[in-house]
């Protein structure tokens, strides 16, 4: 197995092009999904120390909405997408109706509002990284939690930690009236870096 | 005064009466508390994996729960703690995400080799809060040994 370092500066352009072109394909679908135009930023990507992830996409312990999938076939790992809060809300209220719930609460139906959009966005990525490579990449169900954001982000740390101390981020920016701030993490099995470097000509 | 210590991810730290010894956001990961109340020494690890052994990257004696436990033990007797006084409770091990495959199961699994680690070293668990599916923040208050455990949308928890 090699360790996360040696292989970072190539996957990271890899992992900055599929961020780029996924952000792109995100766009695309939540602005056909919500009906409004939505504009992206070029994605910033950032390779962190995972102690210090939950502090750059919230507030350690600021709620956080987590949308997980298991990928699949060619490529296996998971992967995982971080809404703030507030952009959470926005992007279901265009969906569903806002609800009377007391603040910070959803109802059934904007969390299966929040399941679809994050089943979107991920398939945005999934699709980026399956064009971009050439290799078959399957999907799970996306799994939901809002929690704690440093409690969510032990998820992608201990799957990073079992190789590595360090975990790449990618940080996109959607906007249709409000800011929306997405992160987005990949985290294929360690054997699948091969396949997906192998896949663009790299061996190492 | 209080001092508040924050201990992060794959982090340990030791302290003592009146501070508070504090880490944010347990998901998955285990948080052990030990505290001698003799003394009134109390320390905190953040552990992420159950065993140090089964990993080539493992210079981090804090992240697992098998090297961690014994590097913060050895850390207390070093500051004056006795082994056996020491009381242990922990908290975390949490399953986020409702995942069928072996991610789904490292917070069981980092319970587990805390148990484990715990009796090896003959340290008695006296109380824990653990899996399930929501994040934890814990506070050791190293004046009484008491563990406070904050969760989203839920009342504190006194271990």
């Amino acid at each position: 197995m090699k360790d996360l370092k040696e292989i970072n500066s190539i996957y990271f352009d890899v992992l900055k092009e599929i961020g780029n072109i996924g952000a792109g394909n995100a766009a695309t679908s939540l602005a056909r999904l919500l009906n409004s135009k939505i504009s992206m930023q070029v994605p910033k990507v950032e390779l962190l120390n995972f102690s210090d992830l939950a502090g750059i996409i919230a507030g350690e312990e600021e709620t956080v909405v987590g949308i997980l999938i298991e990928v699949t076939e060619d490529i296996t790992g998971s992967m995982m997408f971080f809404l703030q809060m507030d952009s959470a809300k926005h992007l279901v209220n265009k969906l569903v109706p806002p609800s009377d719930d007391t603040e910070g609460v959803f109802s059934e139906m904007e969390l299966s509002a929040l399941k679809e959009i994050g089943n979107i966005i991920t398939g945005a990525y999934l699709s980026a990284l399956s064009g971009l490579t050439n290799l078959k990449v399957g999907a799970s169900i996306p799994y939901l939690c809002i929690d704690m954001a440093a409690a969510i982000l032990s998820v992608p740390a201990i799957e990073f930690g079992m190789f590595g101390d360090e975990a790449l981020l990618i940080e996109n920016q959607l906007e249709d009236e409000v800011l929306i701030n997405g992160y987005f993490i990949l985290l294929p099995d360690p054997d699948s870096y091969d396949k997906i470097l192998g896949s663009l000509g790299i061996h190492i | 005064m209080a001092e508040v210590i924050k201990v992060g991810m794959a982090d340990l730290k030791v302290s003592t009466s009146p501070n508070i010894v504090t880490t944010l956001g347990l998901g998955s990961c285990v948080g052990i508390a030990l505290y001698d109340p003799v003394i009134k020494l109390g320390g905190l690890a953040h552990v992420m994996l159950p065993d140090s052994t089964k990993i080539k990257n493992n210079s981090n004696k804090a992240k697992f729960a098998d090297t961690g436990i014994q590097e913060l033990v050895k850390l207390m007797i070093a500051k004056g703690a006795s082994k056996s006084r020491l009381q242990a409770k922990i908290a975390g091990g949490a399953k986020m995400f409702e995942v069928s495959n072996d991610l789904g199961r490292i917070g069981e699994r980092n319970v587990e080799a805390t148990k484990i680690m715990l009796k090896k070293l003959g340290i008695r668990l006296i109380a824990q809060d653990t899996g399930l599916n929501y994040g934890r923040t814990v506070e050791l208050n190293c004046e009484n040994g008491e563990f406070y455990i904050k969760s989203v949308g839920k009342p504190i928890k006194i271990l």
